[in-house]
């Protein structure tokens, strides 16, 4: 293993450590559990957003506490979800009044953790709704298996949401927003290589040079299949138009209750891409590929997306939620409406995405 | 009976289990899962083993409710909440006692599964830790009924367990990340299962 790393079991300290001391006119990080919430303390009046996972997705979500996108993030141990109490206590130092919204990718962890964690916020009187992010299409169905992973889409719903709470929507109403840009958000990941997380020491698969991974998640995991490497082309018309044909996907996600005062399951259908659509295009690094790299295979997605008659109305390109130093890419499209657009194009201001201000 | 002391020795022995098996339990976290398994547990136990002192002067349902506090705030994954609500609900049905027949840790290892069922909605066949916890339930609540001894009934269950790992090698994975590889996971042993037996081996090895 060749890392810039200390000891494994500080590496998430440390890290933390370097992010306060680079941006602490944006966030303070929080040690004893650790959390990140923004330097200005809570925001009064407004929702606050606040998302966790496993660490080694960098920027995403700690890069993205700031004006404009989340009030605090939880930072679990690399690639393992973080803990209730964290999100608890992050929930506590966030609210400002107008309770608390959790994004929560869809991994069975994760979802566990944060349910348990609002479950403790509630007890505190603080008003809480997790809304489950589920956009990986590699993922066929949700009966026998955990569901489809939330990979991309979790970026572009982190920033547009946290538009609508600088703009004062409520928690239905933002909850209502994440759960729609969820329903209209596809993704599909593939890697080159593996990567080795740092308390491991080792790959977390082996890949012959000639090779890829097809249908990835962000946790180094393999993929749904193996396959000889192809040309930039060729990948990224595989993905794309499985996108954009992917079938209506229904499935069960848990939300809060607030009339029965319990966990729901509601089920959710989405409906595929189709003709006329205005897409956000996202074209993610997982960490080790380029961004000069990423532009081949936009400018593959773009021509292909142009055939199929959806609009791309605005993009964003590079590594935002990764899996430590994988070579790989995925590809987010997100259908959008004028508002949705209005909210992507506001103003924000975090370690991770900056515009606008 | 298993006296509280021997419930104190069994968590210590977690530990070192644990311990020992923290790169075998990682290592097959990274043929289907993501490489973590065997790194959450320790580090978990071992959170539990720095505070082994406050567990002490409790009663054993509280012992077991305060493993399963640290566990959660410590473990992550979905190991945290489902073996922090596993030891959860031992604790809780353990109550106030300072020792248990072997009809009631039959009881309480029943409570414990429940508690993780509900918490993780997995059914026996879909390749996780309920593929060990269930058998060695069923197993432990036939031979207190037929009135053997608690190390024999123990005995019997960590048999049972190491079947129920064996049994998880063939199983497709349906609930956990392992579900994302369907067909792929066919073939590899269940990292969950796997400590689900430590955690029964050690409370063998506590009684010893
Ligand atoms: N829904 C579930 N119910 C019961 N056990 C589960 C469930 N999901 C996963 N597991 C168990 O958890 C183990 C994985 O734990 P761990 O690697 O620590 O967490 P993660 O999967 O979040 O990385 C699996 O091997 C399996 O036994
Ligand atoms: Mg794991």
């Amino acid at each position: 293993m060749k890392k810039l790393i200390n000891k494994p079991d500080d590496v998430i300290r440390e890290q933390l450590e370097g992010m306060q001391a680079a941006h602490a006119d944006l966030l303070k990080v929080n040690y004893e559990p650790f959390y990140i919430t923004r330097a200005g303390g809570p925001v009064k009046g407004k929702v606050a957003l606040v998302s966790g996972g496993g660490s080694g997705h960098e920027p995403m979500h700690g890069g993205f506490v700031g004006h404009g996108m989340l009030h605090a993030a939880c930072p679990g141990e690399v690639f393992t979800s973080p803990t209730p109490d964290q999100m608890h206590e992050a929930a506590k130092a966030a609210d400002g009044g107008a309770g608390v919204l959790n994004i929560v990718k869809n991994y069975t962890g994760d979802v566990m953790n944060f349910e348990m964690a609002a479950e403790l916020a509630m007890a505190d009187g603080i008003k809480v709704q997790n809304i489950v992010i589920d956009d990986d299409i590699a993922v066929k169905d949700s009966l026998y298996t955990a569901g489809r992973r939330g990979v991309g889409s979790t970026v572009l719903i982190e920033k547009i949401c946290g538009a609508a709470s600088e703009k004062g929507y409520d928690l239905e109403k933002l909850s209502a927003l994440c759960r729609t840009l969820n329903q209209n958000g596809r993704s599909m990941g593939m890697a080159l290589t593996s990567c080795i997380t740092p308390g491991n020491g080792e790959p977390s698969f082996e890949i012959g040079d000639d090779e890829m991974e097809i249908g990835i998640g962000i946790h180094g995991e393999p993929g749904i299949k193996r396959d000889k490497i192809k040309s930039v082309d060729e990948i990224t018309e595989m993905m794309t138009v499985s996108i954009i044909e992917d079938k209506p996907y229904t499935r069960k996600l848990k939300e809060w209750d607030f009339g029965k005062n319990e966990w729901v399951e509601r089920e959710l259908t989405d409906e595929p891409l189709k003709k006329g659509d205005k897409v956000i295009a996202f074209v993610n690094s997982m960490g080790g590929t380029p961004v000069s790299e990423l532009y081949g295979v936009y400018r593959k997605m773009a021509q292909i997306t142009d055939k199929f008659g959806l609009k791309i109305v605005r993009n964003l390109i590079g590594p935002y939620i990764t899996s430590l130093e994988m070579q790989g890419c995925s590809i987010t499209l997100m259908k959008v409406d004028d508002e949705m657009i209005k909210l992507w194009d506001a103003p924000v201001y975090t370690p991770g995405l900056k515009w606008g201000k | 009976m298993l006296k509280k002391d021997h419930v104190l020795s069994w968590i210590n022995r977690c530990y070192e289990v644990l311990e020992e098996n923290r790169q075998y339990l990682t290592k097959l976290d990274t043929a289907i899962g993501d490489a973590d398994h065997g790194n959450n547990m320790h580090r978990g136990f071992k959170k539990v083993h720095i505070q082994f002192e406050t567990l002490q002067d409790k009663d054993i349902g509280a012992i077991l409710k305060s493993v399963a506090m640290t566990l959660i705030s410590s473990v992550g994954g979905a190991s945290g909440p489902l073996y922090g609500t596993f030891f959860l609900q031992m604790g809780t049905k353990a109550g106030s006692k300072e020792e248990l027949s072997p009809k009631e840790v039959a009881q309480i290892w029943r409570a414990g599964l429940e508690g993780v069922k509900m918490r993780g909605k997995a059914e026996p066949g879909d390749k996780t830790m309920v593929d060990v916890l269930t058998p060695v339930v069923e197993s432990l609540e036939r031979d207190v009924e037929a009135g053997k001894s608690l190390v024999e009934a123990i005995d019997q269950a960590v048999e049972a367990a190491e079947k129920g790992v064996q049994d998880t090698i063939p199983l497709i994975a349906r609930k956990g990340r392992a579900s994302y590889l369907g067909e792929r996971s066919k073939g590899h042993q269940d990292p969950g299962a796997t400590s689900s037996k430590l955690i029964l081996q050690a409370l063998r090895d506590s009684l010893s």
